[in-house]
């Protein structure tokens, strides 16, 4: 039962290690590749059909008790977060055997495709803060190679910028963990969940502070998200789309974990803040977004604005708003990489990603037309897609909390989201074309299948939403009650006394 | 002995800060490693500097007896390092394809070198 825990992290780093023994061989690659990544669906369906059955499971390895093992722990939030995972992944295994090209297949891409889902699936599931540093790290350098695997020269360009930005995130991300471990004496998430009320909150706050900021570049919030746009319409849209849907939530993930569980001694502060981070980011990113001709770049901008949506509820933090954030989470993944492997196919229909040279695709593609309205409504949120329902959440918090401003920004951000997908369904769907051409090849069917898949999820997440709010309420009410969360990992015993024998006898002891 | 080392941990982010805002991409990745170092030396200090014994636990015994030397920094600036040394070798093999394909490590002409470039439509 405890393997359960850490068997999404295993899965798909054996695949790792089995694909870099067969590099050379193609075929048995991309069977191996979509094969581990449809098990990892399955082991965390299970997962998530287990947290919901016991509540939150704790694994330590190598049998050392917490606070001084490695710890693993899946309360809902990670469960769902895994899940979602795996499907976007799977999603974008299936695309990828059609749109990743064989020298970039012959470079490695599935092996370093199955690392970032270690490293994504690590980081939802560590319990421990300096495991999540490792984790992230195992994330960004596969994501790295991933975003400038093939090496174009658009690549390059855009790759320099994500990597740079994302180094010094992870180094003020360290940083906040040496000055948190110095203040603290322990690194285990539970253990400073307990031991932090005991400190000078202002300290506390200060060194949050930069975990925010750190959080904050790879969640590519207002004003740290102008690596993003810049980077993500650059490589294949197999690996956009899954960085789309992905690798921003990983770090709006450790924003929720850790400003749940850890910085809450001054909620009025820190959360305030977040409040205006989010609608900055709502209305930045889709201002921007208006701006912008090429497909993937708006996309890009959406991004960024839904992430704001997600720290305006954290920042409401209310049990409403943050089941509404959990429930956003999972909408948002899908809605915005199908929208992306949408444009993938558009792409391969009309040949390009700018929308001045493509139209009249709802004359030649009526069926991709009506995946892209699924997935473009959706997003904006309208009835009965699994947007509204997720919007509505929020909107909801913000109103029952009587924030008033951030309530008219969020119906606002949504009225110009459904602008901007007006503007891409006007132009590359419902006008005729006037200068480029249609069908430059006809796709394989093999991309539909995800994208249908994906418009299907959101669909029924629209019209059959009652299981999913239902995990949402479950994981918002484990982040406000903490106790829990310190019980499932330290034990009942432990969890008021604080740590016991094992941090006494060190020399220059705890502060 | 915090104290000094507090002051180093200072002039290394500084330094490495400053080198990060440099046009040249290389030296962007000099103040990275400063940087990293800068952090390294921000654990190991965070974790107290003391001299004390190795933390060997006796036969039969759960704990160390006495006081021991804090060896839980060690292992998380270990960690740190080849987590750095990792990211700082890609970075640079990225800087120098960036300026095979490119022509420059200048940032301000990486833009026009892609727009100057004879795959600027070039599309994955």
């Amino acid at each position: 039962m405890s393997a359960l825990v850490v068997l999404p992290v295993v899965v798909p780093l054996l695949a790792a290690a089995v694909l870099l023994l067969f590099r050379g061989q193609r075929e048995f690659q991309r069977v191996l590749a979509t094969g581990a990544t449809a098990l990892l669906l399955v082991v965390s369906a299970v997962l998530l059909a287990q947290v919901s059955a016991q509540g939150i499971l704790a694994v330590q390895l190598g049998g050392w008790q917490a606070p001084f093992g490695i710890t693993f722990v899946a309360d809902h939030l990670s469960a769902i977060m895994v899940l979602i995972t795996a499907v976007m992944a799977l999603a974008s295994a299936v695309y990828a055997l059609v749109d990743i090209d064989p020298e970039r297949e012959a470079s490695g891409f599935h092996p370093l495709f199955q690392v970032l889902l270690v490293g994504i699936n690590g980081a939802f599931l560590t319990g421990d803060l300096f495991n999540l540093f490792v984790w992230f790290e195992v994330m960004l350098i596969a994501s790295f190679v991933l975003l400038t695997l093939g090496s174009s020269r658009a690549q390059l360009e855009g790759g320099i910028k994500y990597v740079s930005v994302n180094l010094v995130a992870s180094m003020l991300f360290l940083t906040a963990i040496g000055l948190l471990y110095g203040f603290t004496g322990t690194l285990n998430m539970a253990d400073l969940a307990v031991v932090l009320p005991e400190h000078d909150a202002g300290l506390v706050t200060t060194i949050a502070m930069l975990f925010m900021v750190a959080f904050g570049i790879k969640a590519a919030v207002f004003p740290l998200f102008f690596w993003l746009p810049a980077s993500y319409h650059t490589p294949p849209i197999a690996i956009s789309a899954f960085f789309a849907g992905m690798l921003t939530k990983v770090g709006v993930y450790a924003l929720i974990r850790t400003f749940t569980l850890l910085f809450v001694a001054d909620v009025g502060y820190t959360h305030t803040i977040l409040l205006w981070i989010g609608g900055l980011t709502m209305v930045t990113g889709v201002l921007t977004a208006a701006a912008q001709n090429d497909i993937r770049k708006i996309l890009s901008f959406h991004i960024v604005s839904q992430i704001g949506y997600l720290i305006v509820a954290l920042a409401l933090y209310t049990p409403l708003a943050l089941a509404g954030a959990v429930f956003y989470l999972v909408h948002v993944i899908i809605a915005k990489a199908n929208l992306f492997l949408i444009a993938g196919i558009t792409r391969r229909l009309s040949g390009s990603f700018d929308l001045r040279h493509i139209g009249g695709l709802f004359q030649h593609a009526p069926f991709l037309s009506v995946l892209f309205l699924i997935s473009a409504l959706g997003l904006a949120g309208i009835p009965p897609l699994s947007g509204f329902w997720a919007k509505l959440l929020v909107i909801a918090a913000a109103l029952e909390a009587a924030q008033w401003w951030v309530t008219g920004v969020a119906l606002a951000v949504g009225l110009l989201t459904l602008f901007s997908m007006t503007k891409i369904w006007q132009y590359a769907f419902w006008s005729p074309l006037t200068n480029g051409v249609v069908l430059a090849q006809r796709p394989s069917r093999l991309l539909y299948a995800p994208t249908i898949a994906l418009a299907l999820l959101i669909l029924l997440l629209g019209l059959w939403s009652e299981p999913l709010i239902a995990l949402s309420d479950a994981a918002a009410a484990e982040l406000l009650d903490p106790s829990r969360y310190v019980q499932a990992v330290l034990g009942p015993a432990t969890s008021d006394v604080g740590l016991g024998a094992g941090h006494a006898p060190v020399a220059g002891g705890r502060p | 002995m915090e104290v000094p080392f507090a002051f180093l941990v200072g002039v290394l982010f500084a330094s490495g800060l400053y080198l990060m805002m440099q046009r040249n991409l290389l030296r962007f990745v000099f103040g990275l490693l400063l940087l990293s170092g800068a952090v390294n030396v921000l654990i190991f200090t965070a974790g107290r500097l003391s001299r004390g014994v190795p933390p060997i636990i006796p036969e039969g015994l759960a704990a160390p007896a006495g006081p021991v030397a804090n060896a839980l920094p060690q292992a998380v600036v270990l960690t740190a390092i080849v987590i750095g040394f990792g990211l700082i070798v890609f970075t640079l093999v990225l800087v120098l394809r960036v300026y095979e394909r490119l022509g420059t490590v200048m940032t301000e002409e990486l833009g026009p070198a892609l727009v100057r470039s004879p795959d600027a439509r070039e599309e994955p």
